[in-house]
């Protein structure tokens, strides 16, 4: 199951590459994709702790190194996600200019990649799998991208590189630590160590801080966040849901993955770093959002802004907080793909997205405001949709953290301010929104066609999944349940 | 079941209406009509009969570490609040087939309606606060929908926005106060909550939980120093206005702070600052609405202030009388609204008072329900306003002298401008052309006035109001009603002698025209604080973050990388011999070590 779930794109991607029909290769790929991974989730015992779906085969016995696949409902999930945004990426890409084949390649090698990043129970495949969801990120950016591209596709790439770099000196020292005779590649076997003490507290310091500044460069942690907006902004609309929705997502799955299970004294060593960290994601880069001037640095800042809730989520290591960084990671990329893509079919329109030049384009194109509407006030944690139960989850999560009922600790100080965040991301939001569709429609929009009749089935399918899951948290809540009581077991 | 059905049917009106009748308007119209007189229907049977309790279904389910249900109350209060929203919505939803008739958004105006009454009913029915929290946002958002209904005018689309904004700083404090309670009591329910014996031993936090809980209200029931949003809220259709200042939007907060009556009123602080608040808007607002010219504000703020009464009455511990007032006023009021509506809708949408005039015998049955609605908002005896605010001056004599003089004074500066608006829209000369050719309004918007004007009248009266409600007992003093009904015939005789036979205002009192300037002070502070502050982290981030720490890193990063360059390396290979390096080192480690 999990095999053809990860290499379906693959192949799809390689029988593009051959010069099969582009688009409809990529459609059929990735809606197998999504009606595997729907049917993995369907079957999915979430009575049941620990992995299922396992595929293992051995690689090298000396190394015990072993390609090894197989998830729980963390991965599960993450898998949902990245199947849905995919197809709806893929549904989302207009006609191609130049090199069509090569785009579509591009976004099914990232998909595959990421596929098989969140599918890997084996760190060397999960770290491989995720580099092999970059390569296509920077040429999507630098041949197929807009505005200062060629800069922006560099400073993504050298930032990433960055981030992974520093991310797999973690993952070595974390294979050194452990005894040799439990030394492993398979993330079953380590946690299994973690859980036998074998693993020191100083070790896991170190660890830690590498496998958080890692994955925070990976995931837009301030102050590593520059490269994100500027890409986004730059990227073409499909790259940036792909990698605004799912890619990005895979720093915050590493930390929830790999980080929280097997290096609690860790987690509990840099949480006041931590704190402070996400709370410069959430207020000051919430304060720069509001100054941001175009739509697309707008929704770039903004998904930077909304990583450090995810953050906060995993700050908090205990059930309620984790169980909401893991809904939120599902529910930001679908509303974020959502608003990167209409803002994607905006610009094919109006050529501009400074905000200034738009204005009352909800009466020109009644249909595209309606649906950029839902995406923008689910963003926003507006109940109904998945990003409130998330959120919610969260600030109960973190709240409870050392509370002590007659002071504030840290973590409720970060509450506070990350309750203050949620004004402050209304505040952009609703200024945008303002900004491009309502008001008095200039004569230049006057003609402006509303979306595709198409578009509507990508469209729906987001817009649905964000209703149901928010309508219905338990729905992906009892699947994540059982993995992170195993993580909390002890307290 | 019965309550679901009541609280769902408008929710599946919207998405009908969205999903499929959005192309026919008046089909559209009439699924919204029919979902809310249904839901009306099903509350009036939900209020006689008592006992039935509704299954709760689990919405997070985390047990033990975190539990957030959906499931329903069912108390008196619950009860008559379903039959009161229902009801005055289902009027104003009737009276919208006639305002509405030829709106280009006639659908989406009618989808949010009833995605609006999904959500106070919401309100009314939720049993704990993650889901009074739900509801209460989703209020937050079909107002914003509402008000911004003609969102191509931009002072429409800016009163949406500020509405949304403001209430959402409200809930700021409100969630901070729901985690509070949570992390004190461990529980969201409220019959849970009430049990809890750390919240009884800590009247500190207590107080800070409750005084927290009231930022939701101070909100959602646009009291000072947050009433800002409501009298802009003026900018959607006028039968939104109704809507949201009767029985729905406002009330929430009122009626949340009754729902949670039992959390504040062990807090003697908290209840103190709660009725100096309820005071201060009373006041402010009844001064500000002496002086404006739209009709439509001028109701806003007679809003502001009576909303102002019901929090005083909460802070004097008396939910009843907060609830009492609440019922009288969410008829009077709707029916005053729609009315505005149906001199707006004949004068084409003309709302300066000063271009009225003479309206009395041209819209007969819209003057004669309107003076209702006036006799009751002033407290004219014998009509249902004069009992409501009876009530709370009588707790606030008993409880807090100042407050009651103030009370008084309110009454009195109520019946000021009534009487002011009364006199200058229906008595006189008619102004400009169109009001000399008005005409009566169609049955479809008269009928919900003559409908309304009946409870203005009655609703009152201790036979009627205790089929509803729970009437406070306090102790009658004939000196009260009295002092009371001189306040208000000053304030008739005192506008009377102004406003008679004027062309324009004889008074000009630029503070209060200006509302005291607080608008002015907000953008100003909004400008300073956020603004400045937002234009700096910008900068900062620009060109500190991304321009000398990144950009200065990867100059060095350039410096290091020049080798590969002089090896002819385009941008892929550099990063593919990172990656190579990386993979390299993991062999290494994994190999020799």
């Amino acid at each position: 199951m999990l095999l053809f779930i990860v290499f379906v794109p693959l192949g799809a991607a390689v029988l593009i590459l051959c010069g099969t029909p582009a688009r409809a290769t990529a459609l059929v790929g990735s809606g197998l994709t999504l009606l595997a991974t729907l049917t993995a989730f369907l079957g999915y015992n979430s009575t049941q702790a620990g992995f299922q779906y396992v595929n293992s085969f051995l690689i090298s016995a000396d190394w015990r190194l072993q390609f090894l696949l197989g998830v729980d409902g963390l991965s599960l999930i993450m898998l949902l996600l990245a199947a849905l945004v995919t197809f709806c990426a893929i549904w989302f890409t207009p006609k191609i200019e130049n090199a069509e084949n090569g785009f579509y390649a591009c976004l099914l090698f990232i998909s595959g990649g990421a596929l098989g990043a969140f599918a890997s129970l084996d760190l060397f495949f999960f770290y491989a799998f995720h580099e092999l969801a970059l390569i296509p990120t920077f040429l999507l950016i630098g041949i197929w991208g807009s505005g200062n591209r060629h800069a922006a596709a560099w400073k993504i790439t050298i930032y990433l590189a960055t981030g992974s770099f520093v991310l797999l000196l973690g993952l070595i020292l974390l294979y050194r630590t452990v005894p040799t005779a439990l030394r492993s590649f398979d993330l079953r076997a380590l946690q299994a160590a973690a859980a036998a003490g074998q693993i020191s507290a100083s070790a896991q310091n170190h660890i830690y801080l590498l496998l958080l500044v890692g994955f925070g460069v990976l995931t837009s942690l301030f102050p590593f966040h520059t490269w994100a907006p500027e890409a986004y902004a730059s990227a073409p609309a499909p790259a940036a849901m792909l990698h605004a929705g799912v890619l990005k997502k895979f720093g915050l799955y590493g930390l929830l993955r790999i980080a929280l299970p097997l290096l609690p004294e860790g987690a509990r060593h840099w949480t006041g770093l931590l704190i402070v960290l996400l709370l410069g994601n959430i207020i000051y880069l919430g304060l720069v959002t509001i100054a941001q001037k175009r739509l697309d640095w707008m929704l770039g800042y903004s998904s930077v802004m909304h990583m450090g809730y995810i953050f906060l989520g995993v700050a908090s290591a205990n059930i309620v907080g984790s169980n909401g960084a893991a809904l939120l990671m599902f529910a930001h990329g679908l509303s974020i793909a959502l608003l990167f893509g209409l803002t994607g079919e905006i610009r094919r329109r109006t050529g501009t997205l400074v905000l200034d030049d738009l204005g009352g384009l909800g009466k020109a194109m009644p249909f595209a405001g309606l649906v950029f509407g839902i995406g923008a006030f689910a963003a926003i944690g507006l109940p109904g949709f998945a990003n409130f139960p998330a959120e919610i989850m969260i600030f109960f999560g973190a709240f409870r953290n050392g509370a002590d009922l007659h002071r504030f600790h840290i973590f409720q100080i970060a509450t506070l301010l990350a309750l203050w965040g949620v004004v402050i991301s209304a505040v952009y939001m609703l200024r945008a929104y303002r900004a491009v569709f309502m008001g008095t429609l200039s004569e230049r929009w006057k003609s402006l066609p509303d979306l595709n009749q198409t578009l509507r089935i990508p469209i729906v399918l987001l817009v649905a999944v964000m209703l149901i899951v928010g309508f219905f948290p338990q729905t992906i809540v009892h699947v994540l349940r059982p993995t992170f009581e195993s993580y909390f077991a002890s307290k | 079941m019965l309550p679901w059905f009541v609280l769902l049917l408008p929710l599946a009106a919207a998405l009908l209406i969205m999903c499929v009748t959005r192309a026919s308007r008046s089909l559209s119209a009439y699924v919204s009509v029919a979902a809310v007189l249904a839901s009306f229907i099903g509350s009036c049977v939900v209020f006689t009969k008592t006992g039935a309790l509704s299954p709760s279904l689990p919405w997070i389910d985390l047990r033990p570490a975190f539990f957030a249900p959906f499931g329903l109350t069912l108390d008196p209060f619950s009860r008559s609040m379903l039959v009161l929203v229902t009801g005055v919505g289902a009027l104003i939803h009737i009276y919208s087939l006639g305002y509405m008739r030829d709106d280009e958004g006639k659908s989406r105006y009618f989808a949010s309606l009833s995605l609006f009454m999904f959500a106070m009913l919401g309100i009314v029915l939720a049993n704990n606060f993650v889901m009074m929290f739900i509801f209460w946002e989703l209020v937050g958002v079909s107002s914003y929908l509402l008000i911004g209904h003609w969102f191509d005018r931009p002072s429409a689309a800016d009163a949406a926005k500020k509405a949304f904004i403001t209430n959402r700083i409200g809930d700021f404090g409100f969630m901070l106060g729901i985690l509070m309670v949570w992390s004190a009591a461990g529980s969201v329910v409220f019959t849970e909550i009430a049990s809890s014996g750390y919240l009884a031993t800590n009247p500190g936090f207590l107080t800070a939980a409750a005084l927290l809980i009231f930022c939701g209200a101070v909100g959602k029931s646009a009291q000072f120093p947050l009433h800002v949003w409501l009298p802009d809220a003026m900018e959607g259709p006028t039968p939104v206005s109704a809507l949201i200042h009767a029985a729905t939007m406002v009330a929430a907060g009122v009626y949340m702070l009754v729902r949670v009556g039992f959390l504040i009123q062990v807090s003697p602080t908290a209840l103190t600052a709660i009725a100096w608040i309820g005071t201060t808007t009373a006041v402010i607002a009844g001064l500000m609405a002496t002086q404006q010219n739209d009709i439509k504000r001028i109701l806003a703020y007679s809003t502001l202030s009576q909303l102002g009464y019901m929090v005083m009455a909460v802070g004097l511990a008396s939910g009843e009388a907060a609830m009492f007032h609440l019922f009288t006023h969410a008829s009077f009021k709707a029916l005053l609204f729609l009315g505005a509506g149906s001199i707006i809708y004949m004068l084409h949408h003309e709302q300066d008072i000063w271009k009225m005039g003479g309206l009395s015998k041209k819209l007969r049955v819209t003057f004669l329900t309107f003076l209702v609605g006036t006799l009751a908002l002033i407290g004219c005896p014998p009509f249902s306003g004069f009992f409501s605010k009876d009530a709370i001056l009588v707790l606030a004599y008993e409880r807090n002298t100042p407050i009651f003089l103030l009370g008084v004074f309110v009454a009195f500066l109520t019946a000021f401008y009534m009487t002011r608006l009364l006199v200058v829209v229906f008595f006189g000369r008619a102004r400009t052309d169109i009001a000399r050719h008005g005409s009566e309004s169609p049955a479809v918007m008269t009928i919900p006035l003559v409908l309304l004007a009946v409870p203005a009248a009655l609703s009152g009266f201790g036979i009627f109001a205790r089929r509803f409600l729970i009437l406070p007992n306090e102790k009658q003093t004939i000196i009260i009603p009295i002092l009371a009904f001189v306040a208000m015939v000053c304030g008739i005789a005192l506008a009377i002698t102004f406003y008679r036979n004027r062309e324009t205002d004889p008074l000009r009192v630029t503070l209060l025209r200006n509302r005291f300037y607080i608008d002015e002070f907000y953008v100003w502070l909004i400008k300073w604080t956020q603004g400045l502050l937002a234009r700096i982290t910008a900068f900062f981030d620009r060109w500190i973050i991304d321009g000398a720490a990144v950009r200065g890193s990867s100059g060095t990063t350039w410096g290091a990388g020049y080798l590969l360059r002089l090896l002819q390396v385009g941008n892929l290979q550099a990063y593919g011999f990172l990656f190579g390096l990386g993979i390299i080192g993991l062999v290494y480690f994994a190999v020799f070590s």
